[in-house]
């Protein structure tokens, strides 16, 4: 379509959102262009969830909505009224790592620390999916989260501790 | 004094691969990067950038943008406020001689010309995207193909930029045997994951920012220099990075906006650079073009190497990235010449990326040889070794310490080196051709001074502080374990605190020099610490250890104890309370001597490489990768190796995806997103091994430890390259190696 | 981004109407490729229709048509044991598709009308005929390595981007369209519009149209299909080029074969006279090469993308060859 210059619409009033986030229920008022990591990070205080490319292309804002991990820079707020949100801060059970965290520290798999929410949260969601059997197919399942410090490797390892451990 | 560290040294921590102390805090999201700097409701600034490589503003209407709720404030050259054109020196780094915001000049495309400043971070960004600026384009230079101004540096960065010796071009000509090959590589763009921040809050006169810096100290020399303060009214806090690689250790004009928009609306301003900002805003490692002649006997000895390097800089900034600089010492040969070019571009100022000069230096020579080494019917490998450097040839000083054949040994033997076919294209496996390459690597070892404070206190936390960093390198637990062996307590028990300005001083966490500078200085604080300890344990009364001679005393378990009786022992907790002045407090610090003047201080490794190739459809993939790599005693093992599995996969990055395409029309990154800039991704990377052959260095520091952060990279395109043209038969001398460069080598379709 | 209306959709009815009501109306669903280019500015809608939560996720088969509800989502459907069992391609092609939080959240339909990856489409900056009708095309003579050699212009390089409606067209799906004169379905092939003078109209779809299913047939035919995707790196990427190909075999010989491109083409690239090449010929090299010679004629390359042509022949050859067992 066109983008010759049409009015904008005009700008919105918040509107009442309520989620399930880190499974209680929280409330903000939320605009119409915010996203929902821009609603972790700036209103929830949920600062784990990172900003690397805000525009799906590095998996560094990956969160589980209902369970399925997702990118959230590509996620309207207003869509998610509802919805069960898991970001790090909720996935340890009170101080007790969940098993992919504790794997991620053994097996030294992140470096600057940036990516690592959002590689544990999919490595989560795809143990979940249960297509991340393999090296091969811990590889291919984790090809959406950028590691630049290149851990890699390592996160294959942590991976594949956790499902020999399951 | 050495007798101190066998005295104390009941619990090694240092050598183990102990687990990241910082660990938790990342896996948790606890970890506090400057983005999620603790500020309650800052407001957010949106940078619009230039998209013209050269010219002026025309015309600035921000009316719309104004207009839209929530937009506090707009600030363009014509209202910033004014602040002073720095030069480089190492009190002040920056890294162009451009201030931000103070003129209508546009020196190329991506300069910042405005800061939108909103309530909210979506207002700020539809701010940015209303605001519209008329520009005046004169004709630029933007391409190195058309380059017209071409400087000869003299010197970069204290090493001569053109150095000689013998006779090279005769040397060459009369050679039996000449190599005469030119490689480019393309520019690349530092892209780690968290992008270029700083929040900045103005407090009574006082600055402090949170910034993604490498380098706390130089960000808040600019800053006060900026603003005309004291450096004790400015405060840069940097505890956690998500990852620099170089393009956060100099100085970007972006902080200075953050802290310009906090101190027109006295409000604090959270400025996140875009993605796409990155590609512009904070460096790149420039293009490189790389004439490389060896001439040498058929038996493969090196007897002459030109080496011709063109790169490009900005015409408000220099920066040279020395491809050639390690061709002088790198092997044993007597007649060397080389040069570096610079063609000054309307385009961004690049700057150091992961091993500046050496990553696409020992790519074009590590090429050359292996090209040397087939034109002789030679192993590769062989041609290496032959040509080992006993000493350094361009200083003529012995090398501190070198392990570089006992790297291609240990690495011939894990890789089986033995084995490998010795003409290109004979090996295929499953319908693929497969190949071997190897190449060596390199980078000096460099340490500046440094400070750190160590303090024990009533409650017994053991607390280190200095304004180093850690990027993703190890420095929290590092230090931890230094500062754990000379007191004897649990590394996991102290608490470092690093990435503030206010800490005693530390250079900027780049050329891997961190834990050279850094370690010894955290070492000797920890010494000075124990020392007041024992002082205090022997000679007050309340004392379980009063009266003993200090070499009777030992630290073991998180206290002081009798050799003769460990159960006689004080806590540090209780010498603190002993010593009645609340903290037991040491500074410590270390710095280079003149050892430079006896010794060259240089690491080394050898990369191996196997890679597989589809060649009907021209699909390569590495398959398996091994560096060995000597580089003095390594402090932690676990966090080491992860650094060198980093730099190898740089090392697949650089050699078959990454480029920042410049569209030569407009002199802007076409490729500037992480969509079209390919960083490898997990299923790029094949399991690495990494090996280290041990040999501390204790010539170039009381713990014999040299940096790890850059060498890993260094030799990999190379051995990449070589690897392919032993599968293939293809020699690509352009980076990166993508499918077009290898249709050619497969049986055509048609 | 600019500001925009929200809403949520009750009913596909009302969410047609909604549309209808302003000019510039955007549904949403997975939101991935909207809220992309909404942040680039290349999106402005001034309303957003959330029809997320209608109920066309669902999968079913009836007979031999299986229906993909245009809301399912990407990776349900590409694990779904209907769409694996019967159209191995569509199922390949999905899972070779971006990365699995996207594929989590992308929706068939979606996924139809993603738009091209063209760098001069992405940001406004460039000149670009699809994003600003009229004011010229910067991939012409820019960096164009990833652009189309297929059904291009002089308007329009920018090649579709896609991976499920490369196989989709080798399927011969049909899509199921919901619009004011109630339902009608199309051949997905003409979903797509060549650019030609126009690369701004890039589908048939009139105004508050909205795409509701998907279906295919189940036949002997599809089972034998297979998606192959050639790109730089080795997961989460865009293709350089694909092919996604079906073949019957008959006793010794090609009874039926199907073949589409992936890209190449400035829209998802049926291949029929290759297919016609194809059909009753003994399946072997020389006959995939002949498919594969006859699908990239008329090839038009431009700077960067002349490598596109060999390279697609070889994976129309390859993915031939994988599809009928002939081996290597």
């Amino acid at each position: 379509m066109p983008t010759t210059e049409r009015p904008a619409a005009p700008a919105q009033p918040a509107v009442q959102l309520t989620l399930r986030l880190n499974g209680r229920e929280a409330t903000f008022a939320v605009e119409p262009d915010v996203t929902l990591l821009d609603l972790l990070r700036e209103r929830a205080g949920l600062t784990g969830s990172k900003k690397g490319c805000d525009r799906g292309q590095c998996g560094a804002c990956t969160v589980l909505v209902n369970g399925r991990r997702t990118l959230s820079c590509l996620a309207l707020a207003l869509a998610h009224a509802g919805d069960a949100i898991t970001t790090i801060e909720g996935l340890a059970a009170g101080s007790e790592l969940h098993p992919v965290q504790a794997a991620f520290v053994e097996h030294d798999a992140f470096q600057c620390g940036f990516c690592t929410p959002g590689q544990i949260l999919s490595a989560v969601g795809a143990i979940a999916e249960g297509h991340a059997r393999t090296g091969d197919e811990i590889r291919e399942a984790m090809s959406g989260n950028l590691c630049r410090c290149g851990a890699y490797p390592n996160i294959v390892a942590a991976i594949a501790a956790v499902q020999r451990a399951r | 004094m050495s007798t101190v560290i066998e005295a104390v040294a009941v619990s090694r921590a240092v050598g183990q691969p102990l687990d990241r102390i910082d660990g938790h805090a990342k896996v948790t999201g606890a970890a506090r990067y400057a983005a999620d700097a603790p500020i309650a409701a800052p407001l957010h600034a949106a940078i619009v950038q230039s998209t013209i490589p050269c010219g002026r503003i025309a015309a600035i209407d921000e009316s719309a943008a104004r207009n839209l709720a929530g937009v506090v404030e707009v600030l363009t050259y014509r209202n910033a406020p004014r602040v002073p054109v720095l030069s480089f020196d190492f009190t002040t780094p920056v890294t162009e001689e451009l201030a931000p915001l103070q003129s209508d000049a546009i020196a190329y495309d991506g300069q910042h010309v405005a800061v939108v400043i909103a309530e909210t971070f979506e207002a700020a960004r539809a701010g940015a995207t209303l605001l519209r600026i008329g520009y005046e384009r004169r004709e630029a230079e933007v391409s190195l193909d058309t380059a017209r101004t071409i400087e000869h540096p003299e010197q970069w960065f204290g090493d001569d930029a053109q150095p000689r010796r013998g006779d090279p071009e005769r040397a060459y000509n009369a050679a039996a045997v000449r190599v005469d090959a030119t490689y480019t590589t393309p520019e690349e763009t530092h892209n780690p994951l968290e992008p270029s921040v700083t929040v900045a809050e103005w407090r009574d006169g006082e600055l402090t920012v949170y910034d993604a810096t490498q380098w706390v100290r130089g960000t808040r020399a600019v800053l006060a220099k900026s603003f005309e303060l004291d450096e004790e009214k400015v405060r840069v806090i940097s505890p956690f990075l998500g990852g620099g690689f170089g393009c956060k250790g100099f100085f970007w004009p972006h902080p200075l906006i953050a802290a310009m928009a906090a101190k027109v609306t006295n409000r604090p301003v959270k400025l996140v650079l875009t993605r796409e900002q990155m590609f512009t805003s904070c460096g790149y490692r420039s293009e490189t073009r790389q004439r490389v002649r060896i001439g040498a006997s058929r038996e493969g000895r090196l007897q002459a190497i030109l080496h011709d390097v063109l790169a490009e800089s900005s015409r408000v900034g220099m920066f040279v990235e020395s491809a050639g600089a390690v061709t002088t010492m790198l092997y044993d040969v007597s007649n060397i010449a080389v040069t570096h070019r610079i063609a000054r571009l309307d385009v961004p100022t690049p700057t150091a990326m992961r091993a500046p000069g050496k990553a696409p230096g020992t790519y074009a020579l590590g090429s050359a040889l292996d090209e040397l080494a087939y034109a002789c019917g030679l192993d590769p490998l062989d041609v290496l070794r032959r040509n080992d450097a006993a000493v350094d040839r361009s200083s003529g000083l012995p090398f501190s310490s070198k392990q570089l054949l006992a790297c291609y040994e240990r690495g011939a033997e894990a890789f089986g080196w033995s084995a490998r076919p010795k003409a290109p294209r004979a090996w295929r496996e499953g319908g693929e051709l497969v190949g071997w390459g190897v190449a060596t690597a390199t980078y000096p070892a460099l340490r500046s001074p440094a400070q750190a404070r160590v303090t024990l206190s009533t409650d017994g936390l053991v607390d280190v502080a200095s304004a180093t960093h850690d990027l993703g390198t190890g420095m929290y637990t590092i230090l931890a374990q230094i500062a754990a062996d000379e007191l004897g307590v649990d590394p996991r028990a102290i608490r470092v605190r690093i990435g503030d300005s206010s800490f005693p001083v530390a250079p900027v966490a780049g050329g891997s020099m961190s834990s050279a500078s850094v370690g010894p200085a955290v070492q000797d604080a920890a010494r000075r610490a124990y020392h007041e300890a024992v002082a205090i344990a022997t000679s007050s009364g309340e004392s379980a250890l009063h009266g003993l001679p200090e070499r009777d005393v030992e630290a073991r378990d998180g206290a002081l104890r009798s050799k003769a009786d460990p159960s006689r022992a004080v806590t540090y907790a209780d010498l603190v309370r002993l010593g009645g002045s609340g903290a037991i407090e040491a500074l410590g610090s270390a710095a280079p001597g003149d050892e430079d003047e006896r010794l060259s201080f240089y690491s080394f490794g050898a990369q191996f490489v196997e890679v597989r190739f589809d060649e009907e459809l021209a699909r390569l993939r590495v398959s398996r990768a091994l560096g060995v790599f000597d580089c003095g005693r390594i402090l932690n093992p676990k966090t080491a190796r992860s650094q060198m599995i980093g730099g190898i996969v740089w090392g697949i990055g650089m050699a078959m995806l990454e480029e920042t395409v410049r569209d030569p029309r407009y002199g802007a990154v076409v490729t500037n997103n992480l969509a079209d800039y390919h960083v490898p991704v997990n299923a790029d990377v094949p399991d690495i091994d990494v090996l280290f052959v041990e040999e501390p260095d204790l010539a170039f520091n009381s713990l014999g430890a040299r940096g790890v952060g850059e060498i890993g990279i260094t030799g990999v395109a190379a051995a990449i390259a070589n690897a392919v043209y032993h599968a293939t038969g293809v020699r690509v001398r352009d980076l990166p190696i993508v499918p077009e460069k290898l249709l050619g080598a497969g049986p055509a379709a048609g | 981004m600019r500001a925009f209306e929200y809403v949520v959709a009750a009913s596909s009815a009302a969410a047609r109407t909604l549309a209808r009501e302003v000019d510039g109306a955007r549904f949403y669903a997975g939101g991935t490729t909207l809220v992309d280019l909404m942040k680039a500015d290349v999106e402005r809608p001034r309303r957003v229709i959330d029809i997320s939560r209608l109920p066309l996720a669902a999968i079913e088969q009836r007979g031999d048509v299986v229906r993909i509800g245009a809301l399912a989502r990407n990776s349900d459907v590409a694990y779904d044991a209907r769409i694996v069992l019967h159209f191995p391609a569509v199922s390949e092609a999905l899972l070779s598709g971006a990365s699995g939080q996207i594929r989590n959240a992308a929706t068939i339909g979606g996924n139809l009308l993603q738009r091209t990856r063209c760098s001069y489409f992405r940001e406004t900056r460039w000149r670009c005929n699809k994003r600003e009708p009229g004011s010229g095309c910067d991939a012409l003579d820019g960096f164009n390595r990833g652009h189309a050699v297929l059904g291009t212009s002089d308007s329009c390089i920018a090649s579709y981007p896609g991976d499920l409606a490369v196989a989709l067209c080798a399927l011969s799906a049909r899509v199921v369209v919901e619009g004011n004169d109630g339902e009608r379905t199309i051949a997905l092939d003409d979903l797509y519009v060549l650019p030609g003078e126009h690369p701004e109209r890039e589908t048939t779809l009139g105004p508050g149209e909205l795409i509701t299913a998907v279906e295919l047939r189940a036949e002997r035919l599809h089972e034998r299909s297979h998606y192959l995707k050639i790109r730089d790196r080795a997961s989460f990427e865009f293709a350089l080029v694909s092919v996604a190909c079906a073949v019957e075999l008959d006793g010794k010989n090609i009874a039926q074969a199907r073949l589409a491109l992936g890209g190449v083409g400035t829209v998802p690239w049926r291949a029929r006279e290759a297919e016609a090449a194809l059909t009753g010929a003994p399946p072997g090299e020389a006959a995939f090469r002949r498919a594969a010679e006859t699908a990239l004629t008329g090839a038009r390359t431009r700077a960067h993308n002349a490598y596109k042509v060999e390279l697609a022949q070889r994976a129309i050859v390859r993915a031939l060859r994988s599809v009928c067992g002939t081996g290597a």
